[in-house]
């Protein structure tokens, strides 16, 4: 048997793989096709303090391997989640994340600290990069001081582990990655979306009702493995990599270049059942490679 | 209801136009129940520029046969390459999406079924069910051209077929809603097919004060109600197509 788990701050996941926040909805819609026990864990819905209905129709377009998207965080706020939701995912032995979105530093806490209130949930994924909502998070994002204030507001408020998701729409993300570590992140999520744009030539109009979009899927790969490999070794805390994961050997790249977990996003569109199929791939891949433990894996690109 | 991940295996692909194809498949194993209205998500493979998989309403379904069919208009790179296989292909595919048309309780219901071209495609299914169930039903039925209507025989074999072509070279000249079977009663309509005729359906239905299904498309990814794309804008919201419909009652809706 060989070893899988990995720590992130105070998570201990029994393998590296998760999913993509808005791309597995609460996980339950996933249930008929991957065994969420068997996931490291699943990162559910960005949730705000308030209801949003988000952006109009249409939202997503698709774009050569890969899409845009521009849902604006529609969900129906953390009291609905709460009440609603939670519930129905608690029993889950698998880690159950929370991905906290926000239009001010005042909503980022309040949402955070209704989060930390809820026993089942060990973790939230603040995210300050969301390309899709005007003050969406993006804002604090991109500039290395707001990121480190709306981070360091929230590390008061919020007691268990903190991943904070990055946009990768910076000049240098290693900059907003040490930034966030020294105001108290136990880890970096990256990349969120890219900002993107398509255009219907023949009705000479945008695709997406909000004009501009976040860009995911297979050709967002390479982009987001170089900025987890710049910030793996920016950062001393842990990297969660995210950006095209669609195969088991993509996740196996990610780590190889010093993330510690990753993330399944626009794949589990392709395939529902991609995440558990990313599992046993890892498994396989170390036995294939004589490798008791995963952690022989994390960082071990040579160059 | 359970959605699975299957391997479909093409039996027989029949061009029913210059861009129409009928798929009609199988699997190894016996398929899963499915209702009337439902769709499922085919992958497309080997085409670069597609990388979501296609909603495809379900045409006809046969647990006998252990068969399921699709009528894809050939519209893109994802569609076409759906067009071109043959038999033998697989295809693999996600299946039951959505929640279906309701069936009437009494079965002394009068069912009116409004398509309109490719649109069409899902109240044939829903046309066999209420066969099968002993209803009153009358199909009808509307395309640009007589050329633009599909499997006429295979319709007219399940009942009473109206047709309306804007051009006049089959049934009576102009769109579904000036069609004279709408001077009958009835109590209960199903319709599927380009937004403007789903629109005039809707009011006629309004006007009658006649319950009205209607069966929406729009640009989806997931499929699952995971990623929210595909939202329409309710009275109560965003919902999602693919998990809250693809069939909405006029009444939910703020047409």
């Amino acid at each position: 048997m060989v070893k899988t788990d990995v720590k992130i701050g105070g998570l201990n996941l029994k393998n590296p793989v998760l999913t993509a926040s808005g791309t597995f909805g609460y996980g339950i819609e996933f249930a008929d096709f991957v065994d969420l026990n068997k996931l490291g864990g699943f990162i559910v819905k960005g949730t705000t303090l308030n209801h949003r209905e988000g952006n109009p129709y249409p939202r997503s377009a698709e774009t050569p391997m890969g899409m845009l998207n521009a849902v604006g965080l529609q969900n129906k706020g953390v009291d609905y989640f709460a009440s609603n939701i939670y519930p129905q995912l608690k029993d889950f032995d698998t880690n159950v994340i929370v991905n906290v979105s926000g239009a001010c530093i005042e909503d980022y806490v309040a949402c955070a600290e209704k989060v930390a209130a809820l026993d089942k949930i060990p973790a939230i994924e603040l995210n300050i990069s969301c390309p899709n909502v005007k003050q969406g998070g993006m804002a604090f994002g991109v500039q290395a001081a707001s990121a480190a204030e709306v981070v360091s507001a929230v590390r008061k408020a919020y007691p268990k582990t903190l991943i904070v998701k990055l946009s990768p729409n910076v000049t240098d993300i290693t900059e907003i990655a040490r930034a966030v570590e020294g105001a108290g992140a136990d880890s970096v999520s990256l990349i969120n979306t890219l900002l993107g744009m398509a255009i219907d030539s023949e009705k000479r109009r945008p695709l997406l009702s909000t004009i501009t979009g976040g860009m995911s899927g297979p050709a967002v790969k390479p982009i987001a493995l170089r900025m987890v490999w710049q910030v793996a070794k920016a950062v001393k805390i842990p990297v969660v990599g995210i950006g095209g994961i669609t195969t088991g050997s993509d996740a196996v790249e990610f780590l190889l270049a010093g993330a510690s977990a990753i993330e399944v996003g626009t794949a589990n569109f392709m395939n529902p059942a991609v995440t558990g199929e990313i599992v046993d791939y890892i498994e396989d891949y170390l036995v294939r490679h004589k490798m008791n433990s995963i952690d022989e894996l994390i960082g071990a690109l040579e160059v | 209801m359970k959605k699975v991940l299957v391997d479909l295996t093409i039996r027989e692909v029949e061009q029913l136009n210059a861009t129409c194809v009928l798929l009609l498949m199988t699997a190894e194993s016996p398929l899963p129940a499915v209702l009337p209205g439902q769709f499922a998500e085919l992958r497309i493979d080997g085409t670069p520029t597609v990388m979501l998989r296609r909603p495809i309403s379900i045409h006809s379904f046969s647990p006998e046969k252990n068969e399921i069919g699709f009528l894809v208009q050939l519209v893109g790179d994802g569609t076409r390459w759906l067009g071109n296989l043959k038999a033998g292909d697989k295809v693999n595919t996600l299946l039951p999406l959505g929640n279906g048309f309701t069936l009437p309780t009494d079965k002394n219901a009068n069912l009116l079924l409004v398509g309109g071209g490719v649109g069409s495609a899902p109240l044939y299914y829903l046309a066999e069910e209420l066969k099968r169930g002993g209803y009153n039903f009358t199909l009808l039925i509307g395309a640009r051209s007589a050329k633009d209507l599909y499997r006429r025989d295979a319709y007219e074999a399940l009942g009473r077929v109206e047709y309306t072509t804007e051009d006049g070279t089959l049934g009576q000249k102009g769109y579904v809603t000036n069609h004279t079977v709408l001077g009958e009663k009835f109590t209960q309509i199903y319709t599927c097919g380009p937004k403007p005729m789903m629109l005039s359906v809707a009011k006629y239905a309004r006007e009658n004060n006649v319950p009205c299904e209607v069966s929406l498309e729009n640009k989806m990814a997931c499929g699952l109600g995971a990623c929210l794309c595909c939202v329409e804008d309710t009275k109560e919201g965003h919902k999602c197509v693919c998990t809250d419909g693809p069939v909405f009652s006029i009444d939910e809706l703020k047409w």
